[in-house]
């Protein structure tokens, strides 16, 4: 037994030295997610926490715009829809049929992933500019539906009252810090297997694909349901965090703000946007004192970045700092001359 | 009667403003294949202009309305030139880079006029009556403009060597370019006419409505969705398309209850109908398929 242990722990060991500490990306990951869980035992800062929740919940929100939009192709220019279905369902549940939290919120994914099917199935025959005109539309009615029902859905002030995510400041930090890390190392998951790959010629050439006789169909339907999942989730712990659902989740400015992130990160990578996130998000909060310039500052960084890394700010990081191997394809750390498995020069 | 008078007048207003925003929108996608979210923020920054300078100078607003779209159609040439072109194969760069510029636009706004409301008086003054609906000179100017407007932009493009140059750069890249068109430099002036579209749309319709700094958002919407239903890249499309759908907007704030929070929903919806029949949009020519 004792014995079993130790091969399991020296194997995890080795695995852990070759694999994790011969990139810098893969230590920076790691780093990060250290530091966010152990965070709150040296930082106690009520604001610094409440922000870094934000933060973390806005980044299941990207990374799941990545996993569409990015991964499959399919433009989406009004993912507030899925965030503003998972909010707006999660906080109605709760108030009244009285489910608590961890209950509503997978309900509110739910919701998301019907509001998936629903847009995605008129939305199969289009592609490209049309797709991402198209889905910018679906938000806008629901908002228009939520202001004339004002009754059941409060209208413009929205829906409060409704209970809050864990209780404490703390506790509230680690299940969307938590909620973040898994949902997107599930996120990263999907995308590296088989269907991540279906997924990713899809964007590539979907002609190609349906003539080695994939359902390109069920798949581009199967990438909608599950980025409305993840982002409903978001928008259910977003509802129950903020103690407030309102229009402004599904508003089209909150949509182009998610389109940013993962822009600004880099597409195709899940990382990127949520890499982003937490630069933009909680500097956009540091810079609160200059609140009339911060967002024309924004605006201006973001086309600045743009002019020097079209493919976002953590592609362009990566590619600094790692080389791909000519001839394996495996990624080596930029200092290295030969390829740390073929042993092939790298240039 | 008097309803139905009502909803033909706002329609064809709002339809006309429409057609201008989706007309400009729908050109530059053509020949330089950007989705310019920031085109109507150029109409709001222009509206602003002629607020400023009549303000400021206390010259006549028709002076001002020139040196406005004079100035947007600078602005809009200069910011193509610095920010887009030099990322113009990365669709999603570009995509992103127009919407920071729209905020970066709307934000400049808040902080020289703040977010309050303004408003500016009408050209002329009075109106006259049609079966007891009051039609102020005001719309019957806008509306005729519009319509000047679209007849000089339809003999530009259909009857001078600029307008070929454009429809055929739009019809296939490569092939003008190899037919000894500057590429560069027709999708620049495009951009120019179609940023001095929206200038001169965001003149004509500054004495009819409110100027803030998010007046942009709405007809970006409608505009986008205009382009869809009437198909991309289709002019005359886009012109059918927003006299529909400013038809239904108006229909729909007039007759039913609540209708000013559903205008948005009922016109998107009807775009969403349409385009599950016919997903290239009305009049849309299915592009060839770009590999």
């Amino acid at each position: 037994m004792m014995r079993h242990f130790r091969i399991y722990f020296r194997k995890l060991f080795v695995v852990f030295r070759n694999e994790i500490l011969v990139l810098p990306s893969r230590v920076v990951v790691l780093l990060f997610f250290l530091l966010l869980l152990l965070l709150p035992l040296f930082a106690g800062d009520p604001y610094l926490l409440r922000i870094l929740t934000l933060t973390s919940i806005f980044a299941i929100l990207a990374a799941s715009w990545d996993l569409l939009s990015g991964f499959t192709g399919q433009m989406n220019f009004g993912h507030a829809l899925f965030f503003g279905v998972g909010a707006y369902t999660a906080a109605l549940v709760n108030l009244h049929l009285h489910i608590p939290p961890w209950g509503s919120i997978p309900i509110g994914a739910v919701g998301a992933v019907l509001a998936g099917l629903v847009i995605g199935i008129p939305c199969l025959r289009l592609r490209g500019t049309y797709l991402a005109l198209t889905t910018l539309a679906f938000p806008i009615i629901l908002m228009g539906i939520i202001f004339a029902l004002s009754d059941f859905t409060g209208g413009e002030k929205g829906i409060s009252g409704h209970a809050s995510l864990a209780g404490s400041r703390v506790g509230d930090y680690y299940v969307a810090v938590v909620a973040m890390l898994g949902l997107c190392t599930i996120m990263w998951k999907i995308t590296d297997s088989n269907t991540g790959i279906i997924l990713h010629a899809i964007r590539e050439d979907e002609l190609a694909v349906r003539a080695s006789g994939i359902n390109t169909t069920r798949y581009k339907l199967l990438a909608f349901c599950l980025s409305g999942f993840f982002a409903g989730v978001s928008g259910g712990l977003y509802a129950h965090f903020m103690r407030m659902a309102g229009p402004s989740t599904l508003d089209v400015s909150m949509s182009f703000q998610i389109v940013i992130w993962s822009m600004f990160g880099g597409v195709m990578t899940i990382y990127g946007p949520v890499g982003a996130v937490f630069i933009i998000v909680p500097l956009l909060e540091f810079f609160r004192f200059w609140q009339e310039l911060r967002m024309l500052m924004f605006a201006g960084v973001v086309l600045l970045i743009l002019l020097y890394m079209p493919d976002g700010l953590f592609r362009w990081l990566r590619d600094k700092i790692e080389k791909t191997c000519p001839r394996c394809k495996l990624r080596n750390i930029a200092t290295r001359h030969t390829c740390r498995v073929c042993n092939a020069p790298l240039d | 009667m008097e309803l139905i008078l009502d909803i033909v007048v706002s329609s064809i207003i709002s339809g006309s403003i429409y057609a201008l925003l989706a007309i400009g929108f729908s050109l530059v996608f053509g020949v330089a294949r950007i989705v310019n979210i920031a085109h109507t923020a150029f109409y709001m920054v222009a509206a602003y202009c002629i607020y400023y300078v009549t303000r400021k100078t206390g010259c006549h607003p028709g002076w001002a309305m020139i040196a406005a779209v004079a100035l947007v159609t600078l602005l809009g040439m200069l910011c193509y030139q610095l920010f887009v072109k030099p990322i113009r194969e990365k669709e999603g760069a570009v995509l992103i880079a127009t919407i920071a510029l729209a905020m970066a636009m709307q934000e400049a706004m808040v902080i020289q006029f703040t977010g309050t409301y303004l408003t500016m008086p009408a050209l002329v003054k009075g109106y006259f009556a049609v079966l007891g609906v009051k039609i102020f000179y005001q719309q019957l100017l806008t509306f005729c403009a519009a319509l000047v407007i679209l007849f000089l932009l339809w003999a530009l493009l259909m009857k001078t060597r600029l307008g070929s140059a454009i429809r055929s750069t739009a019809q296939d890249r490569e092939v003008a370019n190899l037919m000894g068109i500057n590429e560069a430099r027709v999708a620049l002036w495009t951009v120019g006419i179609s940023v001095g579209l929206a200038a001169l749309t965001g003149a004509i319709v500054v004495p009819l409505t409110v100027l803030d700094p998010h007046m942009w958002m709405h007809p970006l919407i409608m505009m986008m969705a205009v382009v869809v239903l009437g198909g991309l890249g289709s002019l005359k499309g886009s012109f059918i398309a927003a006299f529909i759908l400013g038809f239904v907007e108006s229909l729909v704030v007039f007759l039913i209850p609540m209708g000013s929070y559903l205008k948005n929903s009922a016109a998107l919806t009807v775009m969403i109908v349409v385009l599950l029949i016919r997903p290239e949009g009305l009049f849309g020519i299915s592009f060839e398929e770009e590999r």
